[in-house]
């Protein structure tokens, strides 16, 4: 028989590894904040330049070739994000030489995409409706919970991202004013703290 | 002592089947083979012995033309689980004694 704290160490670690998607790359999530930055200064400056002040944008945006050009600028900065996040958890997997595509990280990539998908289509419901005001704030809250609910199914950090963005997203819904703001703040700054939280945690 | 030691768990990977069911509602067999790196012989012969123990229950469907097999844990299977878990700790806290 081996020695019991050995048996015991065993055991937490299969549980962890059969229902833990622990791959996340914390970099890539560096680097979706940094590219979340770069879309909120070039939407910044779509929407505000010359004015450079904060306020209301609902003028603006009525502009309707404006508002389809930062939705578009918006799904890039995703995709771009999520390709990253996708091929860097990849490569930290097979470094570790485990398994990418698991029912774990099934488990995790259902459980925040099921808000997030579902957030999108109430931000083209509010597009659709001219509340554009109120589409940073649907944004953060969607995916702060979609983080929430994946958080159980891997590192500890993304329960705290998640409830982070939940509140950067209450803020948004009340001061629509520095909606864009808010929105950096969560997409863009919060991914950089977390992720390099994650990363000198985990990955070094 | 309380708690029991269970010679069902002395083989790992008998160990850790069942460590994975504790947590997982189920699993399927393709997933144990590749978590567990054991070969399909191995890997059929220690999931057949935890199921003739009634420790874990085989479910067998089809997804398209494929079978499926998944396995979930018993209850008699999760309270010798216990008891096994209960037993190592408490031989933790004797030997620290």
């Amino acid at each position: 028989m081996k020695k019991p704290e050995q048996e015991l160490a065993e055991i937490k670690s299969m549980m962890e590894r059969s229902t833990r998607f622990l791959s996340l790359s914390g970099l890539s999530g560096v680097l979706a904040g940094i590219y979340a930055i770069i879309g909120a200064g070039i939407a910044w400056y779509w929407i505000y330049f010359p004015l450079s002040e904060w306020g209301d944008a609902a003028n603006e945006l009525s502009d309707s070739e404006l508002i389809w050009r930062i939705l578009f600028l918006g799904l890039v900065i995703m995709g771009l994000a999520l390709i990253t996040g996708w091929n860097m958890s990849k490569q930290k997997s097979a470094k570790a030489s485990q398994k990418f595509w698991t029912s774990a990280s099934k488990r995790f990539w259902q459980a925040l995409f099921i808000p997030v998908l579902l957030g999108g289509l109430f931000c083209f419901a509010l597009v659709h409706e001219h509340t554009f005001q109120l589409i940073p704030a649907a944004m953060l809250c969607f995916y702060g919970l979609g983080l929430v609910s994946a958080s159980h199914f891997t590192l500890g950090e993304i329960k705290k991202l998640g409830f982070s963005q939940l509140g950067f997203g209450v803020l948004a819904a009340f001061f629509p004013q520095f909606g864009l703001l808010f929105w950096a703040g969560g997409f863009g700054i919060l991914h950089v703290i977390y992720g390099s939280m994650m990363y000198y945690k985990y990955d070094r | 002592m309380k708690g029991n030691y269970d010679k069902a768990f002395e083989n790992v990977v008998r160990l850790r089947v069942m460590s994975i069911l504790m947590v997982n509602e189920e699993y399927d067999f393709n997933s144990f083979k590749e978590i567990l790196e054991v070969t399909d012989g191995n890997l059929a012969s220690h999931l057949k012995n935890l199921e003739k123990q009634e420790y874990i229950e085989v479910n067998k469907s089809f997804v398209g033309r494929k079978p499926l097999t998944t396995y979930s844990a018993t209850s008699t299977g999760k309270k010798a689980f216990q008891d096994h878990l209960e037993f190592l700790e408490n031989l933790i806290k004797a030997n620290k004694a």
